[in-house]
C-alpha cells in the first residue's frame, strides 16, 4: 500500500502557495483552523485570513462579499456544517448571486470515525449538487487535492470541494492533471465499470484487483467532479462494459450513484449496483470498523460487481 | 485608463465629483420622496403583488443615501470606488428599483415590468438580473455579512468606499444578523453603516408580540456598535445620523430609524395587511391622491 497522506494537509499548504502567489486569495474558517489545516494559510497571511467563530451562516455571507468585490475567498468548515448548517446562505448569497467563493469542508463521511453521527456529513452532496451552478469536486488523494484547489482558485465561479478527516493513501502520480469536469480512468476493464468518488476510489482499485483473479476485468473510473459530471464518459461505460457500481461514502440518495443512473437512464440503461449509505445516519467507532460496518469496503465492490455482471444482458 | 477606473484610495477627487451626477437639494428632496412613493404603490398595485409597506417606510432613508449621502454613478453602475447599498430587506425591492429608475440606472417604464416573467425587476432584489443592485437578497438575515464582506475588500484593498446595508427590524429575528453584529465589531469594520427600518411590524403582527426586539438600541451597542436614533421619515436628522457615522472610528455604526410601516398612505400606515398585499384599483387611486 502507498503511504498515506493527509488531504486537508495538503489543502492547507496548497492555500499558502496560491496565496504567495495571487494576492485575491483570502480564507475564512469558523474556529477549525486546526482542524481544518487554514492554519498554514493563517500564520503566513494573517491579514488575509478571517476567524468568524463559530457561525458559518455568516463566515458564506462575508465570503460572498468579499467575492462581490474581487477577492478569491476559500471558506472552510466541517461538511456538517457548510453546506449542511448554512445551506441557504450558499443557494442565495453564493449559488443564485453567481459569486466565485469556494468553500472547502473537510471530515465527510463515516470516516470522521469517533465524533460520531453528528460530525459524520453524509448528505453534503446531495445538498451542493442541487445547486444551480455550483461546482462539486470530490478529490480521492492529496496529490489530487492540490491539483483540485489549484484548479477551483482558477475557475470563475462558486466550488464546493469535500475533502475526508482520515490519510489517504496516494493512487495518481506526481504528474497528475485535473481538469474540472472530466473522470479519470484508473484502471481499463470491459465486463464492468467501478465509478467512484474520493475515500472509495482506493477501494475500488483494490476490489478491482482482486476481481482480476476471478477472471473479471473490471474498469475504474474516478469521478471528482461530480457537477459538471463527466456523461460521456459514463454513457462510454454503459455502452462497452454494459454494467455498473457506483462508490460513494454518501447516502444512496442524491449522491453519485443517483447521478449515475439518471444519465444512463436517459441515454443507456444498463444494471447498476450502489455501495453507499443505505438511508441511515453514522456512528462512533474507528473509521475502517465503519467502513465495514456501513458495507463500503473493496469486499462490498466485489460484491456488488459480481451482482451486477449477473444481471447483465 | 480613466482615474475613476483607478483601484486605489487617491481618487477621492473623482468620487467627489461624481456625486453631482445624483443630487438634490434639501427641498428638492421631498418631492424625491413623493415620487419614490407614487412609484411604490404604482409599480406594486400593477404587478398585483408586492410588499409596500416595507418599501414605503424606508424611502427617506433611500432618498437621503441615494440623493446626498452616496457616491455613485448610474452611467457606470460597477464603478470601482462606488459607495456600497446593499439591500437586505430584499422584500422592499419596489423601493430599491423606483430609486435606481429616478437616478437613471435604467429607464422608468421599466417600472412597470415589475414582478412580469422574464423581467429585469424580480420579485426580491437580485443582483444578476437588475443594474445597481449590488446584492442578491429575500432570504432575511443575509445582507449584513455580506456586506462586512464588501468592507472588508475595501479595506485590503486600500479603497475609501462606504458600505451602507438597509436591515429591517423584523429581519433582527435571525440570528445571523447578530452573528455578523459580532464579527463587524470584531473586525472593526468602521467602513459600513447598517441602518434599522424599525417600523415596529412584521408579517404577521406587531414586533413586540411576535418577537420582541427591545431593547434594540442597547443590543447593538452591546455588541460594539456605535448607535445613532433618529426619526426615520426626518431628512435632517437621517442625513445627520449618516454623516457622523462616517466619523466613527474603530467600530461599526448602526442608525435605528424609526419609522412607520406603510408611510404616506393613509390605510396602509401601521395596517400589518400592507405588509405583503397590493393595492387594488380603488385603493390606488385614494393613495395616488393623497401622494399628490
Amino acid at each position: 500500500m502507498a503511504e498515506e497522506v493527509s488531504l486537508r494537509d495538503t489543502y492547507g499548504k496548497t492555500l499558502v502557495e496560491l496565496g504567495k502567489k495571487n494576492p485575491d486569495i483570502v480564507v475564512l474558517d469558523a474556529d477549525l483552523r486546526p482542524s481544518t489545516m487554514t492554519k498554514y494559510f493563517a500564520q503566513e497571511f494573517p491579514e488575509r485570513f478571517f476567524d468568524v467563530g463559530i457561525a458559518e451562516q455568516n463566515m458564506i455571507g462575508i465570503a460572498s462579499g468579499l467575492a462581490a468585490s474581487g477577492k478569491i475567498p476559500f471558506a472552510s468548515t466541517f461538511a456538517v456544517f457548510a453546506p449542511g448548517r448554512c445551506f441557504d446562505q450558499i443557494r442565495v448569497s453564493v449559488a443564485q448571486a453567481r459569486l466565485n467563493v469556494k468553500i472547502v469542508s473537510t471530515h465527510c463521511g463515516v470516516t470522521v470515525g469517533e465524533d460520531g453521527a453528528s460530525h459524520q456529513a453524509l448528505e453534503d452532496l446531495a445538498l451542493t449538487c442541487s445547486l444551480p451552478g455550483l461546482t462539486v469536486i470530490v478529490p480521492a488523494d492529496a496529490i489530487e487535492t492540490a491539483r483540485v484547489i489549484e484548479a477551483v482558485a482558477t475557475h470563475v465561479g462558486p466550488c464546493y470541494v469535500r475533502l475526508p478527516r482520515a490519510k489517504l493513501p496516494n493512487i495518481n502520480s506526481d504528474d497528475y492533471r485535473f481538469e474540472i469536469g472530466k473522470a479519470v480512468t484508473m484502471r481499463p476493464g470491459k465486463d464492468a465499470t467501478v465509478i467512484a468518488i474520493g475515500v472509495m476510489v482506493a477501494q475500488a482499485l483494490e476490489a478491482a484487483a482482486e476481481l482480476a483473479k476471478e477472471g473479471i476485468d473490471c474498469r475504474v473510473l474516478n469521478m471528482p467532479t461530480l457537477k459538471p459530471i463527466d456523461e460521456t464518459a459514463i454513457v462510454k461505460a454503459a455502452e462497452e462494459t454494459g454494467a455498473i457500481v457506483t462508490a460513494e461514502e454518501h447516502q444512496e440518495h442524491g449522491g453519485l450513484g443517483s447521478t449515475v443512473a439518471r444519465i444512463i437512464a436517459k441515454h443507456n440503461p444498463v444494471p447498476m449496483e450502489f455501495v453507499a449509505v443505505k438511508d441511515v445516519f453514522g456512528m462512533s467507532g474507528k473509521p475502517n470498523e465503519l467502513l465495514e460496518r456501513y458495507r463500503l469496503t473493496a469486499k462490498d465492490i466485489v460484491g456488488a460487481v459480481r451482482e451486477v455482471i449477473k444481471r447483465k444482458r | 485608463m480613466t482615474p475613476s477606473d483607478s483601484n486605489n484610495a487617491s481618487s477621492g477627487t473623482s468620487a467627489d465629483n461624481v456625486k453631482t451626477e445624483v443630487f438634490a437639494s434639501n427641498e428638492d428632496l421631498k418631492s424625491v420622496a413623493i415620487r419614490l412613493r407614487r412609484h411604490i404603490v404604482t409599480m406594486i398595485a400593477k404587478a398585483d403583488s408586492g410588499h409596500p409597506g416595507g418599501s414605503l417606510s424606508a424611502v427617506e432613508i433611500a432618498t437621503a443615501l441615494f440623493w446626498k449621502v452616496l457616491r455613485h454613478k448610474p452611467s457606470d453602475p460597477q464603478w470601482k470606488n462606488r459607495d456600497r447599498f446593499i439591500l437586505s430587506k430584499g422584500h422592499a425591492a419596489p423601493l430599491l428599483y423606483s430609486v435606481l429608475a429616478e437616478c437613471g440606472y435604467f429607464p422608468m417604464s421599466e417600472l412597470s415590468t415589475l414582478r412580469q416573467i422574464d423581467s429585469r425587476l424580480q420579485g426580491h432584489a437580485d443582483r444578476t438580473a437588475t443594474p445597481g443592485v449590488e446584492m442578491s437578497s429575500g432570504s432575511l438575515g443575509q445582507g449584513l455579512s455580506f456586506a462586512i464582506g464588501v468592507a472588508l475588500a475595501g479595506r485590503l484593498n486600500a479603497q475609501n468606499y462606504r458600505v451602507y446595508a438597509l436591515l429591517s427590524d423584523g429581519e433582527c429575528d435571525e440570528g445571523q444578523v447578530w452573528e455578523a453584529a459580532m464579527a463587524a465589531a470584531q473586525f472593526k469594520v468602521d467602513n459600513l453603516t447598517a441602518i434599522v427600518d424599525n417600523n415596529g411590524l412584521q408579517l404577521s403582527g406587531r414586533n413586540r408580540d411576535i418577537m420582541s426586539l427591545e431593547p434594540l438600541n442597547e443590543k447593538w451597542a452591546a455588541f460594539g456598535w456605535h448607535v445613532t436614533d433618529v426619526d426615520g421619515h426626518d431628512l435632517t436628522q437621517l442625513l445627520d445620523a449618516l454623516e457622523k457615522a462616517k466619523k466613527v472610528r474603530g467600530q461599526p455604526a448602526v442608525i435605528i430609524a424609526h419609522t412607520v410601516k406603510g408611510k404616506g398612505v393613509s390605510f396602509m400606515e401601521n395596517n400589518v395587511d400592507f405588509h405583503g398585499k397590493a393595492p387594488d384599483a380603488e385603493q390606488l387611486e385614494t393613495a395616488l391622491k393623497e401622494l399628490a
